[in-house]
């Protein structure tokens, strides 16, 4: 079945399953292979893209569901002058990533998050970043990141 | 990778040996030693599997690379799997060669005998070895180098080497002003003899080693870039997953394809030796296939296992007395017999998955004559054996290109996903990527075991005057045909055994009961079974003696002058002996694991209905040299949160024969909302190097156990907590 749908700014059109899950629609399909398949059933966050803004597990929407919407991956997440988003800033300062797998879901839910919490507490970091596992632990350095680019992007206004 | 290396044999080559062959080989080195086109992973250049043998102007050795455009790269010849090795390992090369940091190339190395492990006997990482392995070889490869540059600068100039400094990968002739760059060098370092020995800095002259140093693999892991196994795409790439039997040792008896065969995408069906394979052209109609597969199974002996019969066989086995002495010192008997109190305590522990991030895969294209792979692993020496006897050909004819690994832990030292790739492709004749599913992941893992404890210490006098400690549990070696006849698995005892409190009286024990569950290397391995039991149950015992836990173990470490340093340390930075700070209570344990000590303090809540909250954690760590003060920071974070995580929640089980666990959803990690803020501590030594990917993480839960027991009075015997009548908060 042929779908079309906004990638990352782009139009595409894609001819897959139905019911093919988003994820593997950007992986397979499409070749974009930062959005990373861990759990398949909406439980770790390392699938996260935004659909229209909103973030979402890109296991969990079906290529149906998607049609016709915009999906952001974490390889469209870059400036319009190609530079690094302003959490992909702080993540790198921060060292945030050691193995890196679950890390484009991490940025992904964090850039969401902060676009309408701007200046978050610690608590509403955590609730909001729960979602996202980490085998590795770097929740703590995921915390100092978020609080570090929530600060930039508060000056930058 | 064209592995025609000057010392290709199978011997381990010594460094010095291996220096005077590539000398031998003339300015080229290391003939064929091919480098990856890229970070390790396949791109345009190495998907046809062909990339051209990279022309090195400079290659002295197998890890220095310097080309006349003047970029220096570093060969990598250890997995990257969150532990930071392709920021530290390049560390020690640039520090004596005088690289320019901020320009500094990384690949990852190919397979290769010269890349052996020299504390593992192969290419592997695991056992927290990369820096105790490297921390000279590579420092020396490049000295080696640099002193190859500055002889042909001196050479060129006609001037003395020794008037010759260097500086940001740039050699100068201060008395002359001539000054020439590494790339302009490289051609004629080529042509200058290998030294025979090489003088290396003296530690105080260090400018990049011990500075924290920024992760050079921190970019591209936060722009999608980084290619993992998962990532791999190659022509033609088909995708497989392969369903195995849900009982553990059970096998294929039939299965009928052809409804799975209907379903689009699907192109082949075909049993292979770990069950039957869909081989599709994605993963989601593979994963479609799958679900329509019918498949018979013949179950095998294991249908009617149980962790429950797990369970008693453990303690029919401790109670049948056949178990071997690990260690016997003084008359332990007696001391349990005359002593004035006598404390005893059961301790169990699950088994437990490594649950990576990254599910299991592997990529594999059968070429005219031979195979290479695309694989996530810790293990290039068995994934390229295995490769080989998959796909039936000579070893040297198997290529492993190594990807980034989205988590270790120790699973990714096994190759029955390289198995499972190479079947698939060549049943399908095309390129095959297996990945298997979370489920699959998850079920299939092979365990950190489970083990049954029994323990008896003798009070007296205000202090512990005996010490037994008898384990009960399956043997990772027995279970993977390791075992030379050995009674006791070292693995199985280890930090039980090395108990360094001065109790006089010690007598550990280990009974191999062994059980069909699949078993492998865990991160820190026996150390975090037996750091649970015995740093909780000497808390017990401390609280018998009437003693200050950490007060007494100061005592009984009074000629353990390490052990005391990270101690303290902890101790001071976590406030020991003041009032509650962050929660209720302190807990506080202390390991030696993988040449490193290690003490962390818990600071710990629980609520009247058992919610466990922990709140900060201070981890002192004496790690001898330290490379990178960041890394060593990530890795006791992770270690803890790694340690922590299988505390509160994790275990697997087995009912009719089956693993229960198949997801996050039942077989629950940390998550954000837990993660207590972790400090670190680095307790300078210097003696030789030590582990750090492993250490962090067996005190974690005797600390965790200990703060409960101080705040509750209650012991916790058993994990992980909600087991044990706890619950996160
Ligand atoms: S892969 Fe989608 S939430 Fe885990
Ligand atoms: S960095 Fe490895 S899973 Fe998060």
């Amino acid at each position: 079945m042929a779908v079309e749908l906004t990638v990352n700014g782009e139009h595409r059109t894609v001819d897959a399953l139905s019911d093919t899950p988003l994820l593997w629609v950007l992986r397979d399909d499409l070749g974009l292979t930062g959005t990373k398949y861990s759990c398949g059933i909406g439980e770790c966050g390392a699938c996260t893209v935004h659909l229209d803004g909103q973030p979402v597990a890109a296991c969990q929407v079906s290529l149906s569901r998607a049609a016709g919407r915009s999906v952001t991956t974490i390889e469209g997440l870059a400036g319009d002058d190609g530079g690094p988003h302003p959490v992909q800033a702080a993540w790198v300062a921060e060292n945030v990533p050691q193995c890196g797998f679950c890390q484009s879901g991490q940025i992904m839910t964090a850039t969401a998050f902060l676009a309408h919490t701007p200046d978050p507490d610690d608590a509403a970091i955590d609730a909001a970043l729960s979602g996202n596992l980490c085998r590795c632990g770097t929740y703590q350095r995921v915390r100092r990141a978020v609080r570090r680019a929530a600060a930039t992007m508060q000056e930058a206004k | 990778m064209g592995v025609e290396t000057a010392n290709n044999q199978r011997t381990r080559v010594s460094r010095r040996a291996f220096l005077k062959a590539g000398a031998l080989a003339g300015g080229g080195l290391l003939l064929g030693l091919r480098l990856p086109p890229t970070d390790g992973t396949a791109d345009a250049a190495g998907a046809d599997g062909n990339a051209p043998e990279a022309d090195t102007a400079f290659a002295p050795n197998a890890w220095v690379r310097i080309d006349t455009d003047d970029q220096v790269t570093v060969l990598v010849d250890r997995s990257e799997m969150g532990q930071g090795v392709m920021t530290a390992l390049p560390m020690l090369v640039c520090e004596e060669l005088e690289a320019d940091w901020a320009r500094i190339g990384t690949r990852f190395a190919p397979a290769d005998e010269a890349y052996a492990n020299r504390l593992l006997g192969s290419q592997i990482t695991g056992g927290s070895t990369a820096i105790r392995n490297a921390w000279q070889p590579l420092r020396e490869a490049g000295a080696a180098a640099r002193t190859m540059l500055v002889a042909a600068a001196a050479q060129r100039w006609g001037v003395s080497a020794e008037t010759c400094r260097v500086e940001k990968q740039v050699v100068r002739h201060p008395e002359s002003g001539r000054s020439a760059p590494f790339g302009d060098l490289a051609a004629a370092a080529a042509e200058q003899p290998v030294p025979d020995s090489v003088a290396l800095k003296d530690p105080a002259a260090f400018t990049l080693i011990g500075t924290p140093t920024d992760r050079l693999d921190a970019p591209p892991k936060v722009d999608g870039s980084a290619r993992f196994g998962m990532d791999v795409q190659l022509p033609g790439l088909l995708t497989a997953q392969v369903v195995r039997c849900p009982v553990l040792g059970g096998s294929v008896a039939s299965f009928d394809a052809s409804a799975a065969e209907a379903v689009p995408g699907v192109r082949h069906v075909v049993e292979i030796d770990s069950g039957v394979a869909v081989i599709a052209d994605g993963y989601w109609p593979a994963w479609k296939g799958r679900e329509a597969l019918d498949v018979q199974w013949d179950y095998g002996p294991h249908a009617g296992l149980s962790s429950d019969a797990i369970a008693q066989q453990f303690r029919r086995d401790a109670d049948a007395g056949k178990a071997a002495t690990a260690r016997d010192d003084g008359d332990t008997a007696a001391a349990l017999e005359n002593a004035s109190k006598t404390v005893e305590a059961e301790y169990e522990v699950p088994f437990l998955a490594h649950a990576c991030m990254e599910p299991m895969n592997c990529t594999a294209r059968l070429t005219d004559d031979g195979v290479e792979v695309w694989v996530p692993t810790q293990n290039q020496t068995a994934s390229q054996e295995a490769a080989a006897e998959v796909a039936g050909v000579p070893k040297e004819k198997a290529h492993v290109h190594t990807t980034y690994l989205g988590g270790g832990f120790g699973r990714r030292s096994h190759t029955d996903f390289v198995r499972d790739a190479v079947a698939c492709a060549r049943a399908a004749g095309a390129p095959v990527k297996v990945i298997w599913t979370r489920a699959d992941t998850t079920r299939h893992d092979r365990f950190r075991p489970a083990t049954y404890n029994r323990l008896a210490a003798a009070v007296g006098d205000g202090t512990v005057k005996g010490w037994r400690h008898h384990i009960v549990g399956p043997s990772i070696k027995a279970n993977n045909d390791m075992l030379g006849g050995e009674a006791v698995d070292s693995s199985s005892v280890d930090g039980a055994k090395d108990l360094p409190y001065g109790v006089g009286n010690v007598h550990i024990a280990y009974t191999m009961s062994n059980t069909p569950v699949p078993l492998w290397w865990w991160r820190s391995v026996g150390n975090s079974q037996n750091g649970f039991i015995r740093e909780a149950f000497f808390d017990e015992a401390a609280r018998a003696a009437g003693r200050d836990p950490y007060e007494l173990r100061r005592e009984l470490l009074a000629d353990q002058p390490r052990y005391r340093g990270v101690l303290e340390r902890a101790a001071e930075a976590a406030g020991w002996g003041a009032g509650p700070r962050h929660g209720d209570a302190r807990g506080i344990a202390l390991m030696k694991s993988f040449g490193s000590y290690c003490a962390e303090v818990a600071e710990v809540s629980v609520t009247p209905d058992g919610r466990v909250r922990v709140h900060r954690v201070d981890v002192a760590i004496d790690c001898g040299p330290v490379v990178n003060p960041d890394t060593v920071t990530q890795q006791m974070e992770s270690g803890v949160v790694y340690g922590l995580s299988a505390a509160f929640d994790e275990a697997v089980t087995v009912r009719r024969g089956q693993v229960e666990q198949t997801n996050f959803d039942n077989y629950a990690i940390l998550r954000m909302d837990q993660m207590p803020e972790v400090h670190v501590h680095m307790v300078a030594s210097d003696s030789s190097p030590g582990g750090v990917g492993e250490p962090g993480t067996p005190p974690i839960a005797p600390a965790v156990a200990n703060a409960i027991l101080a705040a509750t009075g209650e012991p916790v015997r058993r994990l992980p907590l909600t087991r044990a009548g706890f619950r996160p908060a």
